[in-house]
């Protein structure tokens, strides 16, 4: 879908999104080390240490939770904010990540998707981030080390927004994307300078004009306060395909706004999904359609705020919809995007079925011959008529 | 969650929510007088949180932020550090207002850290020893033998088991150039601490002891009385530490028998109605009598 026209050079994922943080210069920046993010946190710290990063406060921090708090502070104090992590990190930011919203802070953090212990695991799926769904931050997915690059002004340009002033999380898998060595065209500075003005909030903590930030609320306005991060978000959900827009305009590069097609128009199979597995999936679209089988794809790059009409919109042909989760709701034995996508179709009259599949769990690979027989018993249940209930497409039974 | 404070009230406005006699609005006033205006206060969540700011309204008339109860050392760590970047360092300080729960439990890691990295910013404890805004749970500051809610004496407890954790000596540990402990009994004391520890650069640390007329049980008009009898019985010794070295002591004239500052608090009343209470208040008048040599109070 990228029209590339900068030079191409092979670098690690992480890089590549360090180096996008550099060009939206960040006055602070807190990061923990945590596996798969550690790399991003290790670039900016170099960045840093070669002078490259301005004024900009680096500060290593003892823990995720100070690393979100500290950032609190600074933004509330006017800087542009950065973070990083993933998985117990994210966890143990919980706390913050809801106040951090409420206060109305846009700060930016990049989600290196990993799993949650126990039994404990470095590798990837989406359960850390999909677990802080309902924290009031702006969830962005990539599908490549690029896209995260690239998301990342976009991601200050729609937090940012005096309408918006919702922080946002970008969220690419880990190891899959975070350690992988492409080809990407490395942000430039002058680019991202013409794209993303600087940080101008309407509050800042400054004796010249004293205001209170974080105060309690009773009863009687606390859901008030609530309903206009809502608002904040509904104005996320209207900028995000304009600035996608923008970004093209001045980096040539586009990926969909709030969610992006392949191949749907004449689909009757519509798999929706986020993430890396994006790639592979493609991949297979273009293989099952050599036999015949019309097999599209609805990719989710906004899962916060959730693009509902246009995911509507979307779906409003597919014969059969399955949709891809890294991650479970435990006790309910479904992903997250079956939910909302369920969820989406209720109250419409459509009546088409959802089939969710989990897989890619903990970082078990997922191969195109799955996705593969993932389509085949799709179409057959769609020629049958026949609803399946969300199930694992990965699961090793001999050991269950 | 942002609002604009009339700049014509005092810095710390009256018309708060505070108790009558209350500890930490007296403390509160005290270190803004001692600061001035140029200042960005960050405070945890806790009685002073609460009872000075019901939206819409604000005590505050200074910048002030609160965000939670654990992280406040880290938040004020991020303002310091924005200033910087920001290139508004100059003259305003970054003064951390915390309880003893917020400063001693919760966020004991976030102060460590914030002491650690050597942020200019002066990290002020109103210790009321306990947990006042949920209700008078025991804190790890509350005194050995003080009954709270959650160390009530009884059958198999006469009060609150532990002893009080030493956090100005922590901080001490941390290389933190200058920490002192005072009490809202003493302004002057309270006001020329808090002045020293925001004119001197790096992490400060000012350690408040504040009687909470709720919590400790004394009538309203009793506050700094209780203050000054913790401090002439030897139990709270009013102490400045530059760069490691004791360098200021409160010396007592008449050093009290610590049974005086005991007799007038309900959380002590049980040592004096139960026969293991004799005891504990042996223990009490030892641990007096221990920083007394060990600080020289006497004079
Ligand atoms: C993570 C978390 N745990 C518990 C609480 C509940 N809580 C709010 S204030 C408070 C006590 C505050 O005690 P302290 O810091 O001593 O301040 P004080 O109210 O005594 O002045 C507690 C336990 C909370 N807000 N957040
Ligand atoms: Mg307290």
């Amino acid at each position: 879908m990228s029209e590339l026209k900068a030079e191409l050079k092979v670098v690690e994922g992480s890089y590549a999104v360090a180096h996008a943080v550099k060009t939206c210069h960040p006055d602070v920046i807190a990061a923990y080390p945590i596996t798969p993010q550690t790399h991003i946190a290790e670039n900016l710290s170099q960045f840093n240490a070669d002078g490259e990063l301005g004024n900009c406060e680096y500060i290593t921090v003892e823990s995720e939770f100070s690393a979100l708090s500290t950032l609190i502070g600074a933004s509330a104090t006017g800087a542009r904010t950065y973070a990083s992590t993933a998985s117990q990190g994210l966890a143990l930011m919980h706390e913050a990540l809801f106040n951090a919203a409420g206060m109305r802070l846009p700060i930016v953090m990049t989600v290196a998707n990993r799993a949650l212990s126990a039994p404990l695991s470095i590798w990837n799926d989406q359960q850390d981030s999909i677990a802080q769904r309902d924290v009031g931050w702006i969830q962005l997915y990539a599908e490549d080390p690029q896209e995260a690059a690239d998301m990342t002004p976009q991601a200050y340009k729609i937090s940012e927004d005096r309408d918006v002033m919702t922080p946002a999380m970008i969220c690419f898998d880990g190891f899959i994307l975070t350690h992988v060595y492409e080809p990407v065209a490395l942000l430039e500075e002058e680019l991202t300078d013409e794209f993303l003005p600087p940080f101008n909030p309407e509050h800042i903590l400054d004796p010249k004009n004293p205001e209170t930030f974080g105060a309690f609320a009773d009863p009687s306005i606390y859901t008030e306060f609530r309903y206009m991060q809502e608002l904040g978000m509904r104005e996320a959900l209207k900028k995000i395909d304009p600035v996608a827009e923008e970004f093209r305009e001045i980096y040539g590069r586009y990926y969909g706004g709030l969610l992006d097609e392949y191949r749907l128009d004449d689909a009757e199979i519509v798999l929706v999904a986020m993430g890396s597995i994006i790639g592979t999936i493609k991949d297979v679209i273009d293989e099952v359609r050599r036999d015949g089988i019309k097999a599209g794809l609805l990719k989710i790059r906004s899962f916060r705020p959730f693009p509902l009409d246009a995911v509507r919109k979307a779906l409003k042909n597919a014969g059969i919809i399955v949709t891809l989760d890294k991650n479970i709701s435990i006790g309910k034995c479904e992903g997250a995007l079956c939910t909302e996508i369920k969820a989406a179709l209720y109250n419409t009259r459509l009546d088409t079925p959802v089939v969710g599949y989990m897989l890619g769990h903990g970082g078990r690979d997922v191969p195109p011959e799955i996705i593969k027989k993932i389509i085949n018993k799709a179409t057959r249940s769609m020629k049958d008529g026949l609803t399946i209930e969300s199930s694992y497409a990965d699961l090793k039974e001999e050991f269950v | 969650m942002n609002q604009r404070s009339p700049k014509t009230q005092p810095l710390f406005a009256p018309g708060h929510r505070g108790c009558a006699g209350c500890c930490n609005a007296m403390a509160v006033k005290f270190i803004l007088r001692a600061i001035g205006s140029d200042c960005i206060v960050a405070t945890p969540t806790g009685c002073t949180e609460v009872f000075s700011t019901p939206y819409p309204e604000s005590a505050w008339n200074v910048p002030w932020i609160h965000s939670l109860f654990d992280n406040i050392a880290a938040v004020s760590s991020g303002i310091e550090s924005a200033l910087k970047a920001l290139g508004r360092e100059g003259e305003t300080k970054v003064v951390t207002i915390a309880g003893d729960g917020a400063t001693v439990d919760i966020g004991l890691q976030a102060l460590s850290g914030a002491f650690e990295r050597g942020h200019n910013i002066t990290y002020i404890c109103i210790d009321n020893e306990a947990y006042m805004n949920t209700g008078v749970q025991r804190s790890s500051g509350t005194p050995y033998a003080a009954s709270t809610t959650t160390s009530p004496p009884g059958k198999r407890s006469i009060g609150n088991p532990l002893g009080k954790k030493n956090v100005p000596e922590i901080m001490v540990a941390h290389g933190s150039p200058y920490v002192a402990t005072t009490s809202v009994a003493y302004p002057k004391d309270v006001m020329r601490k808090v002045k020293k520890a925001v004119e001197t650069r790096g992490p400060t640390y000012v350690h408040i002891q504040a009687p909470c007329t709720t919590g400790w049980g004394f009538d309203t008009h009793l506050t700094v009385e209780i203050g000054k009898l913790a401090v002439k019985t030897g139990l709270w010794p009013l102490l400045e530490i530059t760069n490691g070295e004791i360098t200021g002591v409160h010396r007592i004239r008449k050093k009290l028998p610590v049974e005086e500052y005991l007799r007038r608090q309900r959380r002590y009343r049980h040592l004096f109605t139960t026969p293991e209470g004799e005891e504990v208040i042996r223990e009490l008048q030892e641990i007096a009598d221990r920083n007394a040599e060990h600080y020289e109070l006497e004079l």
